[in-house]
């Protein structure tokens, strides 16, 4: 187990590596940079520019040096903890990032749990009660849930929302604890907002994992071990949770990291209808001014958040696998 | 003679996308307590169809449209309101194939009374539990006692099958398990509740000829300690002289012949039966080339069905009543 | 003989169906027997044989262009087609009624109500607004439409007074082939780069499947992001169409190519692509003539089912306004204007873009469903 370990932990540094080059490849795709969009808004405001000045500028910023060494500058700074500065917002990246890496993190984590918690009972429903009534409204509820994009259900359930309960379902703060410093009542207002988004993100998985669920189940359910276990008198629902069901959800365990990037992108779409002060908004306002340096640590954030919890995932699916502990 | 299984005109049907398939038809023999019988015939001929019915495991798209399958344990139902193993208290006969299929007497049948081991090895077991803890499970579904207890009792049977090292292998998982060390823990799991009938559905089939051996002098001699009675399933006619006291011959979901195994195998009656034996290379006569069922057969039907007929020895036979006096 | 008495059911043989035999039935018309089973994904495939034979047409279809501007019809609601006037009087000739607009005295908002006074009949294959099909014909005729100097609108209008239903056809037009070009790409790069994988084996194997899992690990949202954002905006919409596409399928093709690879390495050892390649086959033609075909039929049942994420790609960029851009009018971009939820309060009718969205995904999974289960009976759909 513990070879196991150190082995996934290695194997994830080339993965991080790679990543970084596509994202930095990907930032520094757009025609111009940071200097020559300074020079543009400086020369709008009136500003005369000296020659000189932008020098000092492009060196500031590395952007006199060749590209591959660029790359090295910018991972390297991200290593050290240093993220740039962002001029969109005039401040330095790392203190952006913090505030809303957070937020986007509990959403996503509690849209995973949600998606298990609503997809297993209803996964494990539908097979063992293949074509029954209720089988039905369940796979064609999943079927509706798997092809709504969650803009339009954020859209839906805001509406919902204002229109049966009168709340306004925008942001994670009611207006009083905006800006309030942290405290029981303000964390309890985040948990009264947090629900939505955190049904919304996840019902697309959900919907995903319970038809996936109910189809591996299916395939299982007739399996000789199932029939030997019935056969030496097992429960019937012991019967299903013990051995079925027990290997059915093996893939989604070692799936629960690649739902990740999903819900994560999920989760930057319904934040930017619904407002929330997570990472999607903040990566939208940046990509659209060319604030480079904040898109580029966005990006390699969710790409970090992704391939950790990929790991956990794996590592949990060891532990709760045998088999593949001992390969 | 005392019969612990009587099987009566069982017929079981196959609702497919292709049609309805009759996978028994009037299917009846007894199984004589303490006793092997083994049940033989060529693949699809409804062999693993009557243990699951036994065994009330058929599934749809599968139905028992008709028969009665009686059981008489010389242990009663606990849920008849007497304490399990009560010892040589006969309980009364009952049918099986009427029991509800929510009855809580089904389960107690399962493992408890009836127990079965099945063809594959490799995959009867779940890949993600110990040994020990699939083995005990069986003890502490039919009795109220602690898992320490639950797992001493397995360790015993496990002892008993031929494992060694006992303490470790229990903590092992299945698949760190050769096939026939498989088919041991299976067995020892169908039998750590010492049920009173034993089916096994070809546990050799998968097996390496040595292993085959081996598992079959254990089944035998497990038999002759506990006391239990066997059903035996085979295609295998070499494994029946081995092991069984009674045969019963079945093709095409019917039962073609019921007797001793000597009487089946040194001197059968349905000309199916004489196929069946002339194309095995130990068992037909010496110095004489190997025979195909075909050439045995000859001309005789075997396709249309005839009811069982009990001859003057005793044994039974699906032929037209002129056909041997 | 003497007489027998036969048992109830002889005849019938046991173990015997009547089923036909199976080999006298070629594997397609086997898959097309087994996919006719799934009623479902037989509606599926007609419902999106019919939304893209609309598309196709939409000039024509459509009664007016993207850009027709009804001025006296803002955020105006559907028209019903009616076959009864408000006197009960049947007409053989369908016809709407005119808007009859008041304002609100109360929100200072026009609304529109049906003038029941002034019928204006619909006229089938009528002339109409001109138009040039495909940009090559010019034509004036339309499906249906009405009188001159009078609209209809069955779908309502958007804020400018444009027609809902005309620029939900255009729209489709532009996101369903989205969708099916997209998964073009997607396949060509799957089937190229996981078959390399699978035939060749070795390093190919390890560096695409390095590159599958990096690519997995990657959210594809905030990348499509990153990418269509750095597209120069002074491309045309052509191209903007194509860069959104090959961006949609950078991130897609990992699936496909999995799976092909997979085949791919199960199929190397099967004896009769080991028997043509004994027999002096080259690669290529080991490949094209032996292995693709063995698997064709999961292939069009993956494709089915890459289809709805291109599609919802599409429709996420362009609702955030970072894919394909107006004048272009794709479902995404109409649903640009649709993100604030009192639009659902006040002008639900403008949601239809985002209907048709679900409807399309829907159909194209229960299609995709019904295609794995016709190639591959034995698979469920599961995730191993
Ligand atoms: N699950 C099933 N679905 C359809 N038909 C079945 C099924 N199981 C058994 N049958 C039918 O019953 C017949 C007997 O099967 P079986 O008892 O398994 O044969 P065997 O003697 O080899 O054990 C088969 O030929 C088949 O037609
Ligand atoms: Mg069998």
């Amino acid at each position: 187990m513990r070879s196991y370990l150190v082995s996934r932990v290695l194997g994830m540094v080339p993965t991080l590596a790679v990543i970084s080059v596509i994202i930095f490849t990907v930032i520094q795709l757009p025609e111009g940079d940071i200097v020559s969009s300074t020079l543009d808004r400086l020369q709008a405001q009136g500003v005369d520019v000296t020659e000189e000045y932008v020098q000092n500028l492009r060196a500031q910023y590395n952007l006199d040096k060749p590209l591959v060494l660029q790359y090295f500058y910018w991972a390297g700074n991200f290593l050290t903890g240093d993220m740039g500065y962002s001029y969109l917002f005039s401040r330095p990246v790392n203190e952006l990032v913090w505030e809303r890496l957070g937020y986007t993190l509990s959403i996503t984590v509690s849209a995973l749990f949600f998606t298990w918690i609503v997809a297993l009972p209803i996964g494990i429903y539908s097979a063992v009660r293949q074509y029954s009534i209720g089988d039905y409204v369940m796979t064609s509820i999943a079927l509706v849930g798997l092809a709504t994009p969650p803009f339009l259900l954020a859209l839906i359930f805001m509406h919902i929302g204002f229109e049966w309960f009168g709340v306004s379902t925008g942001g994670l703060f009611s207006p009083e604890f905006e800006d309030a410093a942290w405290s029981w009542a303000r964390f309890a207002d985040l948990l009264a907002h947090l629900w939505l988004p955190m049904i919304i993100v996840g019902m697309g998985s959900a919907a995903f994992t319970m038809r996936i669920l109910r189809a591996n189940l299916l395939d299982e359910l007739n399996k000789p071990y199932v029939v030997t276990a019935r056969a030496k008198g097992v429960p019937p629902a012991k019967l299903v949770l013990k051995y079925p069901v027990r290997i059915a959800i093996n893939p989604f365990i070692s799936n629960i990291g690649l739902m990740l990037p999903g819900l994560v992108s999920g989760e930057a779409l319904v934040s930017l209808v619904m407002g929330l002060p997570t990472i999607g908004p903040l990566l939208l306002q940046s990509l659209l001014n060319q604030d480079m340096f904040l898109a580029g640590s966005l990006l390699m954030w969710l790409a970090i958040l992704t391939v950790v919890g990929i790991l956990l995932s794996d590592l949990l699916l060891a532990w709760v696998d045998p088999r593949i502990r001992f390969e | 003679m005392d019969a612990v299984l009587s099987i009566r005109d069982l017929a079981v049907e196959f609702k497919t996308d292709t049609g309805l398939t009759r996978a028994l038809v009037d299917v009846g023999f007894d199984v004589p307590r303490g006793e092997v019988t083994a049940i033989v015939g060529e693949s699809g001929s409804g062999k693993s169809v009557t243990a699951n019915c036994i065994m009330r495991l058929i599934q749809p798209p599968g139905r028992i449209v008709a028969g009665t399958i009686e059981f008489a344990p010389e242990r009663a139902l606990s849920s008849e309101g007497q304490a399990p193993r009560a010892p040589r208290l006969r309980a009364p006969p009952f049918d099986i194939v009427s029991l509800p299929n929510r009855d809580p007497r089904l389960q107690e049948l399962h493992g408890g009374l009836i127990s079965m081991v099945f063809q594959e090895p490799m995959t009867a077991l779940s890949p993600v539990y110990t040994v020990g803890n699939q083995v005990a499970e069986a003890i502490l579904c039919h009795r109220d006692v602690s898992r320490r207890q639950a797992w001493r009792e397995s360790a015993e049977m496990l002892e008993r099958v031929g494992l060694d090292d006992i303490e470790r292998r229990m903590r092992m998982y299945p698949f760190e398990f050769s096939g026939g060390m498989r088919q041991r823990v299976v067995i020892a799991m169908a039998l750590v509740c010492h049920p009173e009938v034993l089916i096994c559905d070809e546990p050799t089939t998968a097996l390496d000829v040595t292993i085959q051996a081996e598992i079959l002098t254990l089944i035998k001699d497990l038999q002759r300690d506990l006391g239990n009675s066997v059903i035996f399933i085979t295609h295998d006619l070499g494994v029946v002289a081995q092991i069984a006291d009674q045969v019963v011959v079945m093709y095409q979901g019917r039962v073609l012949e019921i007797g001793t195994v000597r009487q089946v195998l040194k001197d059968p009656v349905h000309p199916y039966t004489r196929g069946l034996l002339a194309a095995i290379p130990g068992l037909a006569p010496k110095g004489q080339p190997l025979a195909t069922i075909g050439s045995v057969v000859g001309d005789a039907d075997i396709e249309t069905p005839h009811p069982l007929r009990r001859l003057a020895d005793g044994r039974q036979v699906s032929m037209p009543q002129d056909s041997r006096g | 003989m003497s007489e027998v008495a036969l048992p109830s059911g002889a005849g019938v043989a046991a173990g015997v169906t009547d089923r036909e035999t199976a080999a006298a039935i070629s594997p397609r018309r086997l898959m097309w027997l087994r996919f006719r089973r799934h009623r479902l994904a037989l509606a599926s495939g007609a419902f999106l044989l019919v939304l893209y034979v609309l598309a196709a047409f939409c000039e024509f279809v459509a009664p007016y262009g993207t850009t027709t501007r009804n001025d006296d019809a803002i955020n105006a609601p559907p028209m019903g087609v009616h076959f009864f006037d408000a006197e009960g009087r049947f007409h053989l000739r369908p016809f709407v009624y005119a808007y009859r607009m008041e304002v609100n005295p109360d929100t200072w908002m026009r609304e529109y109500a049906e003038d029941t006074g002034t019928r204006h009949p619909i006229r089938f294959f009528a002339r109409g607004e001109p138009y040039e099909m495909w940009n090559l014909f010019p034509m004036d005729r339309h499906l249906f439409t009405t009188d001159a100097g009078t609209y209809i609108h069955l779908f309502g209008t958007d804020p400018l007074g444009r027609d809902m239903f005309s620029r939900v056809l255009y729209g489709g037009r532009i996101s369903l082939s989205i969708g099916i070009v997209g998964v073009v790409l997607t396949i060509v790069l799957g089937i190229l780069l996981g078959g390399i994988a699978g035939y060749l084996g070795g390093l190919a194997d390890r560096v695409v499947n390095k590159a599958i899992e990096v690519l997995q690990c990657l959210p594809s949202l905030p990348l499509w992001m990153a990418l269509s954002a750095a597209l120069p905006v002074h491309w045309s919409p052509l191209l903007v169409y194509f860069g959104i596409t090959i961006i949609l399928s950078l991130f897609g093709w990992t699936a496909l190519a999995r799976q092909v690879r997979g085949r791919f390495l199960a199929l190397r050892e099967e004896e009769f692509v080991m028997a043509a390649r004994l027999i002096g086959a080259d690669t290529p033609r080991v490949i094209r003539k032996h292995m693709l075909p063995s698997f064709s039929s999961h292939i069009i049942a993956t494709a089915t089912l890459a289809v709805p994420a291109m599609i919802l790609g599409e429709t996420a960029l362009s609702f955030l306004g970072i894919g394909l851009r107006p004048p272009v009018v794709s479902w995404g971009v109409l649903m640009f204007q649709a993100q604030n939820p009192l639009v659902i309060e006040l002008t639900p009718w403008q949601m239809f873009p985002g209907l048709f969205v679900v409807l399309t995904v829907m159909a194209f999974n229960l299609l995709g469903d019904g295609l794995r289960d016709a190639a591959d009976p034995y698979s469920t759909g599961g995730m191993k």
